[in-house]
């Protein structure tokens, strides 16, 4: 650019040059795509907290009903948090393992961060098993309606999540550790530490809370 | 094994219904064979439907939206012809139940499928441009949200000839809107219509907050971005913040209908007050979506019709950034009535009427921008003149109805419904208008008809206040919104100068289309040759109209707030354009069809749920989700084009500047 160019010339602003950001021009895509999915993700997260507020609206609505100290067991969501939590570090591990470029390592811990979560949708089944069965299921109470929307719209991002990790993983094994593949599971791996923390935030608000004394 | 669909559901004894869907169906196909005969589907195809292209889907967006005005229009000019016709002894020519899905559907279409793709369109072909960058983050991302709008709009006016529209009102509040008092399909339509369309929503909103944020031409730093460009970043970081809000609300309004549950039913411990509160969270944000985007294009042509740089930018984005900001504290203000409390209340309020002093900050940076200035009075800016004349007034009913005991009065009266067809036309409607005409030179490389564009712009203006201001009288006397029919026949003249007010807004987009068929057809009188036709000031008009599929041939380089303008005056002084640049090849998206494939299996996906036809549903879901495996698994996402061709047509295009600079320095 020529020096000439640079002086505002007639009517313009008399801004300084002091630019701030953006004079490098548009961000390659390693940073673009994480970027946009960090903002995918925070949109989920809005969508979560609108259930959440749903939720504290609706805890006491039990319409004579069973409760949350009734119904919630501690030991077998204490179990769940380990699992998911657990499967995230797991993740964590198939991260590292990737950017050395080990097809046996990242194919092995991402093969656990799947069984984990599938650990962790089996105890959620099993729990939403058992209170439907004993006559608390969502259509019994506002309560309940929105606990089950709130834990199930969780699980249900966990087995999205769970059907993502299948397909990455075979996007993985046919066209190895290319760009575009690692920004994809880097974006898998923003996903599923996401939904741990909504579910440390579940497992705060709704079963400790719940069962508080 | 068709769920609820039987032959019931095709309103045969309606002939009101009937004959509109058989004339669209007729239309539809007479338009695609003639495409066909034409030997125009392969440009359709690759130009339009599978384009990655940022401009063509902004065209796109605009399209449907004109397309939708038309449905949306023809349900206000029935509803104002209905109210003009039944009063008194008169039962007019609606029964309640057709009445009550005209309404419904009136508001769903404006806003979802005429506002909010107008907005996006101008987004989408704007923002790239004036930010100096070649498409957008994720350009076929954004091919799947525009395909995912069609479908919901797609699917509402399905309703018209398959089963039935909600009858609930725009937004679908319980307990009405329940399984118990609307059995039918029309709310179901409803909801999944608008969660279709809200996807596509909320991707182009991740999509165009990132482009901002990160894809700027070299130098572009915040605070030299165009105001458009801040408005839109505004806008979009409210839809991320609020449409996952109403899906949200939808969803659980669903679960009530579809599965039993009990968030808003009268029983069951449900709370339907907590649904107005979760949609409004989204609905109040959702008025600075659209505002907010027309804010911005009444910037852009404030500036460049009065030849000076906008009044006060920094105070504008500050402004701009502050009502993105209290939108979010607002909500409760659209139901004062709930019995929220006093202090409660009060806040909210207080709320309401701060949100008012950004607006009126920006007010007058648009008249100190035009104050000095040497105005030029083209079609643009005769929309900004009548914004401001009717938007500071819509905005006063505002404040009124802001204070809670005003608004104990007036709560769902004509008076509300005049009151945001005031901000809304005055508002946004003008603006869409002004950016039409504004950017139009650039789409498509010649100028609309200015005779006949100023024409429209006295429709909407007279129109407008003929339709709307008796609403304000008759709400004031008591009269509530939604009335299939009137009693008190004192209020006849007012209804019919309302009804003559919609006629003249129905003559206005009348000549619309008139104007853009004139237009087309003496397109050779008024080619835009230079891609500057207005003399502007952003980086749209730095490159030629219509853009190449590239935009820019190498990224402009930034200097100063107003990026093309200090550069052009540059060149106009120094009779020369910067040197020529290094000219290299350049990566572009390529199409794909991922979008429409995707579009249509949630379309059959929404069709079989609402019609209760599970095995359709899942078969829709296990396509769409096909089609993105299908999507993932390509290598290919770019293709280049030769440096050559890139530096040809630059070098065309700067002999055809250096022409034009070259006569604007001999005249001054």
């Amino acid at each position: 650019m020529t020096a000439a160019e640079a002086p505002a010339i007639g009517l313009t602003h008399g801004g300084s040059e002091d630019t701030g950001l953006g004079h490098r021009g548009p961000e390659s895509k390693s940073i673009v795509v994480p970027y946009g999915f960090w903002l995918f993700v925070l949109s989920d997260i809005v969508l979560f907290s609108a259930l959440f507020a749903t939720y504290a609206t609706l805890a006491d609505a039990t319409d004579g009903g069973p409760t949350s100290y009734e119904l919630f067991d501690r030991t077998l969501v204490a179990i769940e948090t380990m699992a998911l939590l657990l499967s995230s570090f797991v993740c964590g591990l198939a991260m590292i393992a990737a950017k050395r470029g080990s097809m046996m390592w990242t194919q092995v811990w991402l093969v656990l961060t799947g069984l984990l979560g599938v650990v962790f949708i089996y105890i959620e089944m099993h729990e939403f098993a058992g209170m439907i069965a004993e006559g608390a299921g969502p259509q019994r109470s506002a309560f309940l309606s929105s606990f089950f929307t709130l834990v199930g719209c969780h699980g249900a991002h966990v087995t999205a999540g769970l059907m993502w990790l299948g397909t990455m993983m075979a996007q993985i094994w046919t066209k190895g550790f290319k760009e575009h593949i690692m920004r994809r599971l880097l974006c898998f791996s923003v996903f599923w530490h996401a939904l741990d923390i909504i579910w440390v935030a579940i497992f705060t608000i709704v079963y400790l809370i719940g069962t508080l004394p | 094994m068709l769920g609820k669909l039987t032959w019931d559901a095709i309103p045969f004894d309606e002939p009101i219904p009937l004959l509109t869907s058989a004339v669209v169906i007729l239309a539809i196909l007479g338009i695609a064979a003639w495409v066909w005969r034409k030997g125009w589907w392969p440009y359709v195809w690759n130009e339009y439907i599978t384009s990655t292209d940022h401009k063509h889907i902004g065209i796109m967006y605009i399209v449907l939206a004109l397309l939708m005005l038309a449905r949306g229009f023809a349900d206000a000019i029935m509803m104002r012809a209905q109210q003009s016709l039944a009063i008194g002894a008169s039962q007019g020519y609606l029964p309640p139940e057709h009445y009550n899905q005209i309404f419904s559907a009136h508001g769903t279409i404006m806003i979802f499928f005429v506002a909010m793709p107008f907005v996006i369109g101008f987004m989408n072909f704007v923002v790239p441009l004036q930010l100096g960058v070649r498409d957008v983050a994720f350009p076929t991302m954004n091919n799947v949200s525009f395909w995912l709008t069609a479908s919901g709009a797609l699917l509402v006016n399905l309703s018209l000839f398959i089963g039935e529209f909600a009858r609930t009102g725009w937004l679908a509040f319980p307990p009405l809107s329940e399984l118990e008092f609307s059995p039918g399909v029309g709310v179901d339509y409803y909801l999944v219509a608008l969660q279709i369309s809200g996807v596509g929503t909320v991707l182009t909103a991740v999509n165009f907050v990132t482009t901002i944020l990160k894809t700027r031409a070299p130098g572009m730093s915040y605070m030299r971005m165009p105001i458009f460009c801040w408005t839109s970043l505004a806008s979009n970081l409210l839809i991320l913040a609020a449409f996952p809000v109403l899906t949200v609300s939808l969803a659980l309004l669903m679960l009530d209908r579809y599965l039993g549950f009990h968030f808003f039913t009268n029983d069951g411990g449900g709370n339907s007050m907590l649904y107005m509160n979760l949609i409004w969270i989204w609905g109040h944000p959702e008025v600075y979506i659209l505002v907010l985007p027309a804010f911005g294009i009444f910037s852009e042509v404030a500036a460049t019709f009065s030849g000076k740089p906008l009044f006060g930018y920094r105070s504008m984005v500050f402004a701009t950034l502050a009502i993105c900001i209290i939108s979010f504290m607002v909500w409760l203000h659209h139901f004062f009535t709930m019995g929220a409390g006093a202090n409660i209340n009060a806040i909210f309020g207080i709320a309401s009427m701060i949100i008012g002093v950004p607006t009126g900050v920006k007010i007058y940076n648009w008249l100190f921008t035009m104050y000095g200035g040497r105005v030029r009075f083209t079609v643009p800016m005769y929309y900004l003149i009548g914004f401001m004349l009717t938007f500071v007034l819509g905005g006063l009913t505002g404040v009124l109805l802001a204070i809670p005991p005003v608004d104990f009065v007036v709560h769902n009266s004509l008076f509300l419904v005049a009151h945001f067809h005031h901000v809304i036309i005055g508002g946004v409607v003008f603006a869409i208008m002004a950016g039409y005409t504004y950017w139009f030179p650039k789409a498509f490389g010649f100028m609309l008809d200015e005779r006949l564009g100023k024409a429209i712009f006295w429709c909407w203006f007279i129109g407008f206040h003929l339709a709307f201001m008796p609403l304000y009288v008759l709400g004031l006397w008591g009269g509530t919104r939604r009335m299939q029919h009137i009693s008190d026949p004192t209020w006849a003249p007012w209804l019919n100068v309302a009804l003559v007010g919609a006629v003249i807004i129905g003559l206005g987009i009348a000549l619309t289309v008139v104007q853009l068929l004139y237009s087309i057809k003496t397109r050779d009188q008024r080619r835009d040759i230079t891609g500057d036709p207005w003399d502007g000031r952003t980086l749209e008009w730095l490159t030629l109209s219509p853009p190449p599929h590239y935009n820019f041939a190498v990224l402009p380089d930034v200097h100063g707030e107003e990026a093309y303008w200090t550069r052009k005056q540059t060149a106009i002084k120094e009779d020369r354009l910067i040197d020529e640049p290094d000219y290299k090849p350049i990566e572009m998206p390529i199409n794909s069809p991922t979008g429409v494939i995707c579009a249509f299996f949630a379309s059959v996906c929404g069709f079989a749920v609402i019609w209760h036809i599970w095995w359709l549903a899942i078969l829709g879901l296990i396509g769409a989700f096909a089609i993105f495996v299908w999507y993932a698994w390509q290598d290919e996402h770019e293709h280049v084009i030769p440096v050559e061709e890139v530096r040809a047509n630059a070098r065309e295009r700067r002999r055809i500047r250096m022409e034009h600079l070259h006569e604007l320095s001999q005249s001054t």
